[in-house]
């Protein structure tokens, strides 16, 4: 979590992919696990992200939603498709992409 | 002498889940072993003797899909443990084979990157390379490999002829002179060591590969329908349905003839043998005995048809995000869908599948109720009883009552599952710890048929050993027991009346009378345990014996003759929950690691089956099916 390489974007500008709907686009600005989850570490669930190509600059999309409650997402990170619930979607923060492009450049 | 010269080569295989790696082990191999489409369906160790272009003896170890070094369950645990050469039984391997799907390289390579740290010899195959070039990606090769500092080489894996230049590729680089391998300096890495990964990872990509930006229009269009909240629902629910109709109904022509086949050697041995104690053991002993199970045969076949293709297709990831809400409300984790979906097949393979569960107790609780699925080894006792009881009517014209009522037992059975572990998540596990739900939904992909039928023949060759063997020993015993001791001289009741299995079958009868069960059910009850489709078997060897040698007769003629409709429902109502199989005990032994989990499955299951057909039986009675 305390990586220096952690983009440190205005957290007003970044919302939870958790909160987004279906056809959200947008670029990740950062990872942040807001703890323990029911008995996972944060770490592991950031690990967790990581792994799936989930990082800080990946595009995302979402695809689908699950049939109860919209849970969980199919989220298109980079060409590849990954079934999360919301709960750990929140972790992923996101600009829209106007605003990622902004910040690529 | 060159003993020195041909000393084996160990590759290990490693990659993510989907990457197609099963597939490459096989064609290198020749093994027969599973493919799918399904994030981790490797859970076993398979390894693999392949030959060389220069004619090199290489030992070839297919592990588990992986994210990652760090072992998240057990299936990566030993992914890990095998690469770092931690496992005490196995030397570490010489080389790694590294497999990455190149349609999707981005998390593959950031793994390669990871990898690199063990520092044994690594080669990158690029797999699927067809169909990354089909959809425009443009990789250069070389720059891809001197980028990532690991040579690369492309395949395809399910065409035989994509392997060679791979074949020739790891002569050339395992044979080279190693001299003294770096000691592996691989530590778990920390969220910044990923981070770190993955932008090396994506700094290489940008620097060799172009890729058009659009994504698999194929997958996404039947995706729109598939995972639709709505349609989606609805083809998971017709696909389920349309999978029991044709357990139902196409398996019925090909049943017909084995039965068929069965009753005509059943009538010549007959017809050869002496009337006596030998032809009563080949007729109702050896040939209605065997024969009254091989001819269920059809009906697991279509099953595993389906379970295998939804596999191989890539709809099992998408199964597991349609239903993880649905089996969350339950306390499971979605991806406990897919081994309680092979449980349908066999408890065995779905017990054994729970290791790409991570939790502990996720895995658990599936383990615990994937014997109330409704597994291919109940479908004789299902078949033969409503074939027996109930009427063969259609409803609202295109259903058949009979198909309904299976139905209805499935249901019964997925239900109970659900509830099972509600009340388990409740009452058992005091810390609610509910790991994430993440999964890579794969792009979907044409099966390959060659493979398929492989794995069918498998299923088959399996089927019919255990008809051979266990199941053949527990006919003859049944008949044994029911033919033993003879009758004395003079005796008016059926010989059956004085033998061991009358004997056992009404010591155990008072406690199963409050459920409707007779002596003869109580008996056949015995031999089940072994494999609960012998107790149909034993049913038609009892009745067979009692009756005279009429063997020809069919079973479900006979019961619907002996048997009030209260019993039948309280049969049914038993089976969907007695822990009737003893290798599945045997499988959660080995799976949980003690007694504990075996003796908990045992007694829940065996007081839901008496509590169940208590109930119906009761029911039944009062509504006067007497």
């Amino acid at each position: 979590m305390s990586d220096p390489d952690t983009r440190t974007l205005e957290a007003t500008q970044a919302t939870p992919l958790g909160l987004a709907r279906r056809g959200f686009c947008g670029r990740v600005s950062a990872i942040m696990v807001g703890g323990d989850h029911l008995g996972v570490s944060a770490s592991e669930i950031e690990r967790r992200l990581l792994e799936f190509g989930i990082v800080e600059g990946a595009s995302v999309q979402i695809l689908h939603e699950g049939p109860v409650g919209r849970d969980p997402i199919a989220v298109r990170v980079n060409g590849t498709t990954i079934a999360l619930r919301r709960r750990e979607a929140m972790a992923i923060m996101v600009g829209d992409h106007d605003q990622a492009a902004k910040t690529a450049t | 002498m060159t003993a020195i010269e041909v000393n084996d080569w160990r590759i290990a295989l490693v990659g993510t889940p989907n990457c197609g790696k099963t597939a490459l082990f096989n064609a290198l191999t020749g093994s027969r072993q599973k493919v799918a489409n399904y994030a981790g369906v490797t859970v076993e160790r398979k390894s693999g003797v392949l030959r060389t272009a220069s004619g090199h003896r290489v030992d070839l170890i297919d592990l588990p899909g992986t994210y990652s070094l760090r072992g998240r369950s057990p299936d990566e645990d030993i992914t890990r443990d095998v690469i770092l050469g931690k496992l005490a039984s196995e030397s570490p391997p010489d080389f790694l084979l590294c497999v990455a799907d190149a349609t999707n390289l981005r998390v593959a390579l950031r793994l390669v990157i990871e990898l690199k740290r063990v520092h044994r010899p690594m080669l990158l195959v690029l797999n699927m390379i067809d169909i990354a070039r089909r959809r425009g990606v443009d990789i250069d090769l070389d720059k891809l490999s001197a980028e990532l500092g690991v040579p690369v080489v492309t395949s395809t894996a399910v065409r035989r002829g994509g392997i060679d230049d791979l074949l020739c590729r790891i002569d050339e680089i395992a044979g080279k002179p190693t001299g003294a391998i770096a000691e592996s300096d691989w530590t778990t890495p920390a969220a910044s060591d990923l981070r770190a990964a993955q932008r090396e990872a994506d700094r290489v990509i940008r620097a060799a590969i172009s890729e058009p930006a659009k994504p698999d229009t194929w997958t996404t269009r039947v995706d729109a329908v598939l995972l639709h909240p709505v349609w989606g629902m609805v083809a998971l629910l017709l696909l389920l349905f349309v999978m029991f109709q044709a357990v139902f109904a196409w398996a019925e022509p090909a049943m017909e003839l084995i039965s068929q086949g069965f009753d005509a050697l059943g009538a010549l041995s007959a017809a050869v043998l002496p009337d006596g104690l030998l032809q009563s053991f080949i007729q109702n002993g050896v040939i209605s005995g065997v024969g009254s199970v091989i001819v269920f045969l059809p009906q697991i076949l279509i099953l595993f048809l389906f379970i295998l293709l939804l596999e191989d297709l890539g709809y099992m990831a998408r199964a597991a995000f349609l239903m993880d809400r649905i089996m969350g409300g339950a306390g499971l984790h979605g991806r406990a869908f897919i081994p309680l979906l092979s449980s349908f097949a066999c408890a065995i393979p779905g017990i054994m599948a729970t290791r790409v569960i991570d939790n502990k107790r996720d895995r658990l609780t599936t383990i615990m109720v994937a014997p109330l699925m409704t597994c291919s080894a109940r479908i004789p006792v299902y078949t033969l009883i409503i074939a027996a009881f109930v009427p063969n009517q259609p409803v609202l014209g295109v259903l058949g009552l009979q198909g309904l009522v299976m139905f209805g037992l499935y249901a019964l059975g997925i239900f109970s599952a659900l509830a099972v572990s509600f009340v388990a998540n409740r009452f058992f596990w005091r810390d609610s710890a509910t790991p994430p739900f993440m999964l890579e939904l794969p792009d979907y992909k044409l099966p390959q048929l060659r493979s398929v039928l492989m794995n069918l023949y498998q299923r088959a060759m399996a089927f019919l050993k255990r008809a051979g063997t266990t199941i053949f020993s527990m006919m003859v015993l049944i008949w044994f027991l029911a033919s033993f001791p003879r009758p004395p001289e003079g005796a008016t009741e059926p010989a059956i009346d004085f033998s061991l299995a009358a004997m056992i079958g009404r010591w155990i009868e008072p406690v199963l009378a409050p459920i409707g069960f007779n002596w003869q059910i109580s008996v056949a009850l015995i031999p089940g345990m072994a494999a609960r489709e012998v107790a149909v078997a034993s049913l038609g060897t009892v009745y067979a014996i009692e009756g005279g040698n009429e063997a020809a007769e069919q079973v479900g003629q006979m019961l619907a003759g002996q048997w009030s409709f209260a019993t039948a429902l309280a049969f049914l109502a038993w089976y969907v929950f007695a822990p009737q199989c003893a290798s599945t005990l045997a499988v959660i032994k080995r799976e949980t690691g003690g007694w504990r989990w075996v003796l908990t499955t045992f007694f829940y299951m065996l007081s839901m089956a008496y509590l169940a057909a208590f109930v119906t039986y009761r029911v039944a009675l009062a509504l006067g099916w007497g």
